[in-house]
């Protein structure tokens, strides 16, 4: 029960960090009257510095916004953005100590790989002999050192990924904003660049502030994710907490395969409707309501042949994964529930559709929602 | 034998589109093919000579006139050219503001207008300032060219702009760069193919503008579509179908410049 | 909070300020040369017409009448100014029929262009703007070569032992009509091809699968989706036809006049300015209803308007 506040302990770690960015009250409204549409409502974040920081949501959730308020694309409607705490909301995108790597990369082209790396240097007015060192470095960061004088159209699609990681990289930003930098690349290059764009953060130093709607991606990269839905931030942590610890319904659902279950709240946990009694960890901000939906992930319970103890059911479908098998209970009294077991080899699965079962949730498995 | 099944053909299509490209270009053969006529005819046949192309080249009222074509094409393109590209940039990649609209269609009302009414409301404007000032210069041409030739400068350099990506500019803003230098070092050389192309449909349409010229022209400031039609309409010798060979090689240079441009950019 | 509201309202302001800024020349030189001298014609269409040409300083509605009406200078009777109207219905009976003419012609072509390989579109199309871009003098001059009376279709009537002597066409509206139908055919093929290039013939491939006919697709599907191109092209070459000036008057000579060619004539021979204004005005309203039947039709057909 107690581990809703152990869970927050990685955050808090992030927190006495000095800080990157911090948003406070952000808010973005497009349009007036009918087409009123607020893309950012009231969002606070705290971003700390040296920090892979990851916005997970769907389309429209208004994490691109989030981003380019950060860079300047856009002015928030209300609220503040600061950087290392100096107020930078007003600042053009061109005063900002910040650099985007933009979803379709942006590269100029009608310039050089070299030319477009350059670019940044050039504005700031740089000495010729640094930029060329500097570009030489960015290069060799991103081993793209043969390809210094192709023009970009001329190169292919993770190449480009590397020139436009290469070119936002080589001013030193205080933070590095990563619009979906990886949603135009096949699956195999995109696993790649995933490990590469870690050993980049890992080895420059520089905040990173990376923008997706995929949460393996976000889970296997970030050290913290804010999940993102209608404009609003539901819940900042490790992958492992929000992963874990879901405190919304719609972040369990977003974030891999979960079962709801409705129950009444009681001293000990929750009360199903088939009378079960579950242990349950809390989620933050719970409002004191007795009607409660909690989530146990489909690898956090197992199928054992008819007993006292764990959820009754009948089994319905068995679905073959290869790597594990999703077994589809109907609960007595509680609605559908997946169980995913490992496959072991030449080891058929135990259980056929129409045998009656029941569900074993393990200890720490069942995680209450605050809505 | 059954002949193939053929998704996209439509009956008697190929042999009406033949005749139509056959029909387009059979009157201008017949046109260039009489230019080398040894005759003073422009229809019977009386063997190859070059002896009309000098005589339209030592022809001293046609050499005056193509000079001032050019001229006038030339000065009233450029300016036509640098003021369509502002206006494109004040039109394109913006959400819709009060103005937009109007400015958009200010821009192409040249081309709404049947050029007879521009023409003749140009001769009434410019008589009555003709009578104030007492200039008679070519400026009434150079103006009344350039304002019809915005809308053709206009329109591929607002294409391109539009084809253009926003972001680029987002890109380098974000990398340092102010609106200026953006402009300069992205913006520009990635329009600069659309700002040629405009520059050439301006030259060639401000060439080849014979209606609005023939009302505002003062006198003895033919150019060389009026002084063609001029001579069409008294006696025709195959000089004019060697002016007009020549002219058309011109316009066939500037067309294919321009379409080699505008495909360049895909 | 609302500090930053603020700012982004005026950031706006500016950003309007400075696009009014960058399209001031455009519209200065336009307004000038082109739309102004509009509205000054206008007014002179109210005017008294001078003894020699120009106008004389005082209203009169004059001009307007002598759209429709005739005065006999003789008996001082009033009636219909039948030369007038028989300019003007001449004028859109043509400029119908070669908007008929260009459609019956343009549509195979660009039909046909359109279903090329990509690759090789480009170069039929080129075919079709090179005539386009030729100086319409030149175009009206080659037309003369064709249809004079020692010209192409007489001399091949006559080879073919058809007919003896040479019929007239030059100075009938029958040269004028093929004048300006092949003067204005690529205005007709270019916003067809545009509509026709974007045809998704996975539908013609479902509207024969469902058992339809050539002319069945022809008319239910293609037809159908390539409406706003033949809308936009029949207003390209209507607009155009009607105002038609260089054409009639080098291929109908003094008795086919057409609109153009009166308007014409009242600054010069006729010495009526004020009939000259007023006919060009009627010209140019006639112009703009086809241009808001167009854009109406445009907007219906899902903004179908080309490019």
């Amino acid at each position: 029960m107690s581990d809703a506040k152990t869970a927050e302990n990685p955050s808090k770690s992030a927190n006495s960090r000095k800080i990157a960015v911090d948003v406070q009250g952000a808010s973005k409204i497009f349009g007036t009257g009918a087409d009123r549409v607020a893309a950012l409502d009231n969002v606070s974040v705290t971003i700390a510095e040296n920090e892979f920081f990851t916005l997970l949501g769907p389309s429209g959730c208004g994490k691109t916004t989030l981003l380019r308020l950060i860079a300047g694309f856009e002015q928030p409607t209300a609220g503040q953005i600061l950087l290392e705490g100096q107020d930078i909301s007003s600042l053009p995108p061109y005063a900002r100590p910040v650099n985007t790597v933009f979803q379709n990369y942006a590269l100029f082209p009608h310039m050089t790989v070299a030319g477009n790396i350059a670019f940044g240097l050039e504005m700031l007015g740089k000495p010729k002999a640094e930029i060329k060192q500097t570009v030489a470095a960015m290069l060799k960061l991103v081993r793209m050192e043969d390809l210094a004088n192709r023009k970009t159209s001329q190169i292919s699609g993770g190449q480009q990924q590397r020139v436009a990681l290469a070119r936002a990289l080589a001013p030193r930003p205080k933070v590095l904003l990563l619009d979906e930098p990886l949603s135009a690349l096949d699956l195999k290059l995109r696993k790649e660049m995933q490990i590469e764009l870690k050993r980049l953060q890992h080895e420059t130093g520089i905040t990173f502030i990376f923008v997706t709607h995929d949460q393996e991606e976000a889970l296997t990269m970030s050290d913290r994710i804010a999940v993102m839905s209608k404009g609003k931030i539901l819940q900042v942590g490790s992958p492992r907490e929000i992963y874990d610890h879901p405190a919304e319904r719609f972040v369990a659902n977003f974030i891999g395969e979960t079962n709801f279950l409705e129950g009444e709240r009681t001293k000990k946990g929750v009360k199903l409707a088939n009378g079960v009694e579950l242990a349950v960890s809390l989620p933050e901000g719970l409002a004191g309501k007795s009607q409660v939906t909690i989530v146990i992930r489909p690898e956090h319970a197992r199928l054992t042949a008819r007993a006292k103890t764990g959820l009754p059911g009948i089994l319905r479908h068995v679905v073959f994964f290869g790597t594990d098998t999703h077994y589809h209970v109907d609960l007595d009294a509680c609605g559908e529930f997946i169980v995913r077991e490992q496959n072991n080899r030449g080891a058929a699965p135990a259980f056929k559709a129409g045998d009656k079962v029941s569900i074993a949730i393990g200890e720490n498995a069942a995680q209450m929602l605050r809505d | 034998m059954a002949r193939r099944f053929s998704v996209t053909s439509q009956p008697g299509f190929v042999f009406l589109a033949m005749l139509t490209f056959f029909l387009l270009y059979l009157p201008v053969a017949t046109l260039v093919f009489y230019s080398f006529n040894a005759g003073v005819s422009v229809a019977i046949w009386e063997g190859f000579s070059l002896r009309w192309y000098h005589t339209a080249m030592a022809n001293e009222a046609v050499q005056e006139a193509a000079l001032r074509s050019a001229f006038i094409a030339f000065i009233a393109a450029i300016i036509a050219t640098i003021s369509a590209t502002m206006a494109a940039i004040a039109t394109t990649r913006t959400p819709e503001y009060p103005g937009l609209t109007f400015k958009y269609a200010f821009i192409n009302q040249p081309l709404m207008v049947p050029e007879i009414v521009t023409a003749v409301a140009l001769l009434i404007v410019f008589s009555r300032i003709k009578i104030w000032t007492d200039y008679s210069g070519l400026g009434y041409l150079i103006a009344a060219h350039t304002a019809f030739c915005i809308p053709f400068a206009y329109l591929p350099i607002r294409a391109r702009l539009e084809s253009m990506d926003l972001t680029l500019e987002r890109a380098a803003a974000d990398l340092y760069a102010t609106p200026f230098q953006a402009f300069r070092r992205i913006t520009l050389p990635l329009l600069w193919p659309g700002i040629i192309a405009g520059f050439m449909l301006a030259f060639v349409t401000s060439l080849d503008d014979v209606v609005i010229t023939e009302f505002v022209k003062s006198g003895g400031q033919e150019t060389l579509p009026t002084y063609m039609l001029g001579q069409l309409r008294r006696s025709v010798t195959p000089e004019i179908n060697a002016i007009s060979t020549i002219f058309l090689g011109i316009s066939v240079l500037f067309v294919t410049i321009f379409f080699l441009i505008s495909r360049k950019k895909n | 909070m609302a500090h930053a509201a603020h700012h982004a309202e005026a950031a706006r302001r500016k950003d309007i300020r400075n696009r009014w800024m960058l399209a001031s020349p455009a519209l200065v030189i336009i307004f000038l040369a082109a739309v102004g001298p509009l509205f000054v014609m206008l007014v002179y269409s109210f005017l008294a017409k001078g003894d020699f040409g120009n106008v004389k300083w005082e209203f009169s509605t004059q001009g307007w009448f002598n759209v429709v009406f005739y005065r006999d200078i003789f008996d001082d009777t009033l009636g219909f100014a039948d030369a007038n109207m028989t300019i003007f219905w001449r004028s859109v009976r043509l400029a119908l029929i070669t908007t008929g003419l260009t459609l019956v012609f343009g549509f195979p072509t660009a039909y046909f262009i359109a279903t090329r390989q990509p690759n090789k579109r480009d170069m039929w199309l080129f075919l079709i703007t090179i005539p386009f871009w030729t100086n319409i003098l030149i175009r009206t001059f080659a037309m003369q070569e064709i249809v004079r009376n020692e010209g192409i279709i007489n001399s091949a009537l006559i080879w073919m032992g058809l007919i003896d002597s040479p019929i007239q066409i030059m100075f009938t509206e029958w040269a004028v009509l093929f004048g300006m139908t092949y003067v204005y055919l690529p205005l007709m093929v270019l916003p067809l091809y545009a509509s026709m290039e974007k045809i998704d013939f996975r539908l013609v491939e479902a509207g024969y699968d469902l058992y339809a006919t050539r002319l069945q697709v022809l008319r239910r599907v293609i037809i159908p989706l390539v409406k706003p191109g033949m809308i936009a092209g029949s207003i390209l070459v209507f607009i155009p036809s009607l105002g038609a000036y260089v054409t009639p008057s080098v291929l109908g000579g003094g008795k086919n006049m057409m609109l153009g060619n009166l308007i014409a004539l009242q600054f010069g021979a006729g010495r009526d300015w004020p009939l000259g204004a007023a006919l060009s005005i009627t010209l140019m309203v006639i112009v703009t209803a086809a241009l808001l039947i167009y854009v109406r039709n445009a907007a219906k057909s899902g903004g179908g308007a080309h490019g």
